[in-house]
């Protein structure tokens, strides 16, 4: 079966409230309408107001009030309507959301899914193209997690809401009409770590989300080019995985992390780090990065710009081999 | 489960009694006790000018979006009266804060259509200069403008001068804890804002019920903010109360609530679809209750808007209507590199450094193609 990230999505959250019935869906529109990609369709009209809330508009109360159900048993799952509206609830996330289990020593667990999508490209208005991944990332407690494909986004989904620590989804929304092939099983999956979208020899790129695809073209590209490129999906971002990365790293000698965020500061750094810590004399060359600028998201009119596309990626590889 | 719906009625929100009200929907003019209206014909004339003018600035803007030249369109049909009533009572110096679908108001504090359009065509973020045109760049985030509201009405304050601050904002802005601050706020310290809450019914497809429980004017007396609600499709009413809120702001009277009673005519934007979330029946009712048309029926009677004007008026709009058009067109994208400017006050090395690289990256195409 072919289907659209989207309606992976749907699918997953449709399976997860089938099996497990303390599973809800809080949110602003992701009833009646079905929110506003659609993602909850159909959701409300099956399982009713109790398991489907269209939430008053206020993000903090949305988190805020997903950690006491779910310290009553509840597994909620909260839709943000778009990456820049999710900072009202930062406080809830950062603060409360992330570090309970700790300050339980153990004895609360907040099994709280939050859905963000994220990431630009959709020609939108000021605070919809945002990729706030890094602030998640860099909060103790939150997992993070991101897909590329309609099976990722179905499995993913499916084991966020399964894990017991609270799990950011960051859905890459310019890619919610792409199709690719799905399976449903019913085997809830561990949140996964990254797979290798495409072997090659000479340079890994590190992508998720929404620069898979990019990447993806990059590698057709380069090897008409007489470069065999790796495309590393890392998918999960919180925690990542390291040696998946690294052994990439240690075959090709070169790196390049790609995201859409601004690169300073930006979970590239980390990457470059720990990459530099751990194999510096497998590495051919500097760790580059390419993404978004020290800006904050440009008009809808010059995204294009600032978003990391084939040329820029192509840029970087030649840059590396320059060295 | 005992979901509070199945146990508790919801508020009445259909009775309008309280409203105040000052032309019926049928053009009547009617008298209020506590507000008194005295605008002499030429300033009526202007108040239905300004709302035929912008609502077909607003059909052109709906137009523009759908054959592609504009990203997106927040419509406000079926907001002009509560827009231009409430602006016109402000005086030049009244700062306001909208948030994005305040296109009448922009209209009333000068802002020239093409600015208000370059946001949703994707050139700037907002095209005018709030300290000059005294209302500030739309706010997208859900009621933040009403905490600036509040903040530069505590500066008014101590600056002395009798100015006054309006912040608008929408039905299901009132759940958003900053609107919720900015009322504390702006109540204990009696800060000189008046809060003109335009009750659409609707934020995207949740009915007000869904923010609500009690009319929204009524939120306002627990904070100790004096409220009032009016029919939002009465420009004449939405003046005159405006103004008499403006007025005790700026007698130090401390903050006043407005819930502004109207309808969102149109979709929420131009990416809305709402056959998904609510019945025609709703729309045709509210189109009876048209804010244009009862003003035009009123003017008429009066014999204040004779045939040749209103033959006139409609050339207008259709000029303005031509130049938004040819003015969209015409609207340049940025250079790549406006990107880096303006994100900090004095030089960031950082900010710097990638402008310069990316420029010599951009340089590197030329060169490529020259040789
Ligand atoms: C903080 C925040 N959350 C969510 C959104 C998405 N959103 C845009 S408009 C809107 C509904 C607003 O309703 P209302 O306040 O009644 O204003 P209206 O659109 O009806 O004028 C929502 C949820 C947003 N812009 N900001
Ligand atoms: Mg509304």
């Amino acid at each position: 079966m072919t289907v659209t990230m989207a309606k992976a999505i749907n699918t997953g959250l449709r399976r997860a409230m089938d099996q497990d019935g303390s599973v809800l869906l809080m949110g602003q529109d992701i009833g009646a309408l079905g929110g506003v990609f659609r993602i909850t369709d159909g959701l409300w009209k099956d399982f009713g107001d109790s398991r489907v809330v269209d939430t008053p508009l206020g993000e903090s109360g949305i988190v805020g009030a997903a950690i006491g159900l779910a310290m009553r048993g509840y597994r909620p799952v909260c839709e943000i309507q778009f990456d820049g509206f999710v900072f009202p609830a930062f406080d809830q996330i950062t603060t409360q959301l992330a570090k309970m289990r700790y300050r339980t020593a153990g004895r609360v667990a907040l099994p709280v899914t939050i859905r963000i999508p994220y990431g630009g490209g959709i020609g939108a208005v000021e605070h919809h193209s945002e990729s706030p991944e890094a602030y998640f990332a860099h909060t103790p407690g939150l997992r993070v997690v991101t897909f590329a494909s309609s099976q990722d986004a179905y499995d993913v989904t499916r084991s966020a809401i399964a894990s017991d620590d609270p799990v950011i989804v960051l859905e890459p929304k310019r890619r919610y009409w792409d199709k690719s092939p799905l399976e449903t099983g019913d085997a809830v999956l561990p949140l996964p770590l990254a797979s290798i979208a495409h072997a090659g020899s000479d340079v890994t790129l590190v992508c998720y989300g929404p620069t898979v695809r990019t990447c993806l073209s990059v590698a057709q590209v380069a090897a008409d080019e007489g470069r065999s490129v790796e495309v590393v999906d890392l998918r999960s971002l919180s925690p990542w995985d390291e040696d998946t990365v690294l052994d990439s790293v240690r075959r090709t000698g070169r790196c390049i992390v790609v995201h859409e965020a601004s690169v300073s500061g930006g979970l590239g750094a980390e990457i470059a780090a720990r990459v530099s810590e751990r194999a510096f004399y497998m590495l051919e060359a500097p760790v580059l990065r390419v993404g978004g600028f020290h800006t904050p998201y440009p008009v809808s009119r010059i995204e294009d710009e600032y978003l990391p596309d084939l040329d820029r990626i192509l840029d970087a590889i030649d840059r590396s081999f320059a060295v | 489960m005992r979901l509070i719906a199945s146990v508790w009625p919801l508020c009445d929100d259909e009775s309008v009694d309280d409203l105040v009200q000052l032309l019926t929907p049928a053009g009547q003019r009617v008298e209020h006790p506590d507000y008194r209206l005295a605008l002499e014909a030429g300033e009526l004339l202007g108040l239905y000018r300004d709302m035929v003018l912008v609502r077909r600035m607003d059909v052109e803007a709906t137009a523009l979006q759908r054959q592609g030249e504009l990203g997106l369109w927040a419509s406000c049909l079926g907001q002009e009266a509560a827009q231009v009533g409430s602006a016109r009572a402000q005086r030049p110096t009244d700062m306001c804060f909208p948030s994005y679908r305040e296109h009448g108001v922009a209209w009333v504090k000068g802002v020239e259509p093409l600015q208000i359009l370059g946001l949703f065509r994707g050139v700037n973020y907002g095209g005018w200069d709030p300290r000059e045109r005294y209302i500030h760049v739309y706010t997208l985030v859900i009621g933040s403008q009403a905490l600036h509201a509040t903040g530069y009405a505590m500066g008014v304050q101590r600056d002395d001068t009798d100015d006054a601050v309006v912040a608008y904002f929408g039905d299901g802005a009132t759940s958003q804890g900053d609107l919720n601050e900015a009322l504390v706020w702006a109540s204990v310290n009696a800060a000189p804002v008046v809060f003109f809450c335009q009750n659409n019914q609707w934020a995207i497809s949740e009915p007000v019920e869904r923010q609500s429980r009690v009319p929204i004017a009524q939120r306002a007396t627990g904070f100790g903010i004096p409220a009032v609600r009016v029919d939002g499709n009465d420009v004449l009413a939405c003046h005159a109360v405006m103004s008499a809120a403006l007025e005790t702001a700026r007698d130090g009277g401390g903050p006043v609530f407005i819930e502004a009673f109207t309808y969102r005519m149109g979709a929420h934007t131009t990416s809305d679809d709402p056959s998904r979330y609510r019945i025609a029946d709703e729309l045709e009712s509210w189109r009876a209750k048209d804010p244009i048309d009862r003003m035009r029926s009123y003017l008429e009677t009066e014999g204040i808007l004779t045939a040749d004007q209103q033959l006139a008026l409609d050339a207008d709009s259709d000029a303005l209507a031509a130049a938004v058009r040819a003015g969209v067109l015409e609207m340049r994208n940025p250079e790549p590199l406006d990107m880096f400017d303006n994100v900090y006050a004095g030089a960031h090395p950082l900010v710097t450094a990638e402008r310069a690289s990316y420029a010599s990256y951009l340089a590197s195409f030329v060169d490529e193609a020259r040789s």
